[in-house]
């Protein structure tokens, strides 16, 4: 058991005729992803990489059992594709596409709530269990199986301590990016919730980053639930100045609030190790699991 | 994308929101003319899409039509915070009573709209919040059903007002929230909403940032976008027109990496050893050659920039194609600047080798490349 998918996970691909849509649907299937089905409006009866391609989400699960989809659409078209996805009962969706409008998200996100479907992402490079499934765009050769779980707001950087992961030794459980939008589903709560209950995963890497609290609001659950499970945590953007969006949308300081030091002091206030540098990521996790 | 207070409040008229009379000038004669048909004292308003106007002296009052003139003449052509002042909005003085505080922000934990009222207006809300929160009322807003006219009428009557007055003031809060709904607003804010001696309700500044992400449904907002990259083509937008996300920072060594949590880590180990980073540039994923070549343009052009970092950890992003980059950029402009490259990931072996061959000195680990840069920044 590992968390979010594993190697029994069946996928469709919304978006899949598209340039990154096909190219990452090749990327999955050559690592051994279950990918059903792929839709697209209007380009149904194709075929990209020897799956079959529908035009709605419901006719593609008509003919296919799926758990999950991965979105690839255009940021204008996310909302509709992401609200077909939960009409259908899915109950995973994974959203690639970066800078969705904000106004867009809030709506899904809460649909999505309200029909208990889990979202990760927008501009998330998504999930990976390795050597079971990986529904993202990760370059999978980064990864290697092993204990810890890590959870990340960005995607080279998961891959630069997932590197020091795999070099160490340690190897990953699942490896997952929330999204580097201003507005994703998944929080570091609840990633760490599912961390806890996973008995493959020993211990959790947390990558944050400036903007919003989701680190704060990770502290606190730390804090309040004695989380047991060794936890290390890096956070970026200590040099990043206010009121400027630092690549991501959803990374900039707005007025006092936000700043890299609040978040690490929220850390540190419970006990979780902080990490200055990418590296030490693995150096203090393989120090705590001794 | 901020909106300047005039194209705040063209859009605020659109909605009937109360606002006082003014116009858009940019001379001071114009101004002159302006506040003579006001016909009372007068605020002139310097233009600039930065909060904190009025203490660095943007908003200044005007008894007559002469001292428009003069305050107009003096203000046209200079800077508030470093913005330069092209236009002045001339606007009646409102006689106030109380100011209150109107805004609607975007809650990223609880992903809504939320609207935040208070009495304690005019002055900077976030003190307001740290210093007295119960002095703010706030209500988070359900984006499948939008703001009730109830949730509105309840936010007033919180605010401690009754009779013609809570309902004067819950039309306005909704206004603001139809204004947010209408443009993609991540921020749609009154302060001061200024409350007359008669009891009327007056919206004397407005300030409205619109979603960077919703532009493509704005094609009038995105216009302006591009005009004004003509006008001023600072660096940052230059970056912008080829899709690079750039900003720029104090220091001297120039920094192009890929993925945004990657260049910002590179920014912080540069600080962390001792150096100062001159800028963010992430090339995104899958970068081409051309691209890396225009990124490292960009980043150079800044002449405080005294050493390049190139950061790579290739996935989708090739080594050798990124080396390809930084080998024509090379042959281009004529670098002289000294470069360290860090290049980790697919096809990094043919990337650094093809960099050595060309002489430049190539990493496999972020930190070394990070130490070695500041090092040579250091030499001078």
């Amino acid at each position: 058991m590992t968390i979010l998918i594993d190697s029994d996970t069946k996928a469709i691909v919304q978006g899949i005729t598209g340039n990154q849509g096909s190219f990452h649907t090749k990327l999955m299937l050559d690592y051994g992803t279950r990918i059903v089905a792929g839709v697209t409006p209007g380009k149904g009866g194709l075929k990209v990489e020897g799956v079959p391609v529908y035009d709605t989400v419901n006719e593609a699960l008509d003919e296919h059992e799926a758990d999950a989809s991965i979105i690839f659409v255009p940021a204008p078209v996310v909302r509709d594709a992401v609200l077909e996805a939960i009409g259908s009962g899915l109950k995973l969706v994974v959203i690639i596409t970066e800078a969705v409008p904000m106004k867009d998200a809030m709506e899904f996100l809460w649909e999505a709530k309200r029909s208990s479907v889990r979202i990760i992402g927008p501009n998330t490079p998504g999930v990976i269990t390795p050597n079971e499934c990986k529904l993202g765009i990760m370059p999978s050769h980064v990864f290697k199986k092993g204990k810890v779980g890590v959870v990340s707001r960005s995607g080279t950087l998961t891959y630069e301590v997932s590197a020091g992961l795999t070099q160490s030794g340690l190897g990953q459980s699942t490896c997952l990016g929330l999204g580097g939008d201003a507005l994703v589903g998944l929080t570091f709560v609840e990633a760490l919730e599912m961390f806890k209950n996973d008995r493959e995963t020993d211990a959790v890497a947390l990558i944050g980053e400036i903007g919003g609290n989701a680190e704060e609001l990770a502290a606190e659950y730390i804090k309040t639930t004695g989380y047991a499970k060794p936890v290390v945590a890096y956070v970026v953007g200590r040099s990043a100045p206010a009121g400027k969006r630092m690549g991501h949308a959803g990374a900039i300081i707005m007025g006092r609030s936000g700043t890299a030091e609040s978040k690490i002091k929220a850390f540190e206030s419970v006990g979780v190790d902080i990490a200055e540098m990418p590296n030490d990521v693995a150096r203090i996790l393989r120090e705590r699991l001794e | 994308m901020k909106l300047f207070e005039h194209e705040a409040k063209a859009l605020g008229v659109n909605f009937n929101l109360p606002l006082p009379r003014s116009s858009l000038t940019s001379t001071a004669d114009e101004a002159r003319e302006a506040a003579k048909k006001l016909g009372k004292t007068c605020v002139i308003k310097a233009q600039v899409p930065v909060s904190g106007r009025g203490k660095a002296g943007g908003i200044r009052f005007a008894s007559t039509p002469e001292e428009a003139y003069q305050i107009a003449k003096m203000l046209l052509g200079g800077d508030v915070k470093g913005e330069k002042i092209s236009k002045l909005l001339v606007e009646e003085r409102i006689p106030s009573k109380k100011e209150l505080y109107l805004g609607l922000t975007v809650d990223r934990s609880k992903l809504c709209y939320s609207m935040l009222a208070s009495t304690e207006g005019g002055v900077d809300i976030e003190e307001v919040s740290e210093k007295t929160p119960q002095k703010i009322v706030r209500r988070d807003i359900n984006p499948l059903s939008g703001l009730r006219e109830y949730e509105a009428r309840e936010i007033a009557l919180k605010l401690g007002y009754t009779g013609r007055q809570l309902l004067e003031l819950a039309s306005i809060i909704l206004k603001v929230y139809r204004i947010a709904v209408a443009c993609d607003g991540e921020l749609v804010e009154t302060n001061p909403l200024i409350e007359t001696p008669e009891g009327e309700f007056v919206a004397a500044d407005l300030r409205i940032l619109i979603d960077d992400s919703s532009l493509f449904r704005h094609p009038e907002l995105q216009k302006r976008v591009m005009e004004i990259t003509e006008e001023l083509k600072t660096l940052e937008m230059k970056a912008g027109e080829k899709r690079l996300a750039y900003i720029e920072l104090e220091g001297e060594i120039g920094v192009v990496g890929n993925g945004a949590g990657l260049v910002m880590a590179t920014l912080d180990m540069i600080k962390q050893y001792g150096g100062k980073p001159a800028n963010f540039c992430d090339i995104g994923g899958g970068a081409s050659s051309e691209r890396v070549s225009d990124a490292i343009e960009i980043v150079l052009s800044n002449e405080k920039v005294k050493i390049l970092l190139v950061n790579i950890l290739g996935g989708i992003t090739r080594c050798d194609e990124v080396a390809k980059g930084i080998l024509a950029v090379r042959e281009r402009i004529g670098v002289i600047k000294p470069m360290v490259i860090r290049l980790f990931g697919t096809n990094d072996e043919v990337g650094r080798r093809m960099l050595v061959e060309a002489g430049i000195e190539s990493f496999d680990s972020m930190e070394n490349a990070a130490k070695k840069a500041v090092e040579l920044a250091s030499k001078g």
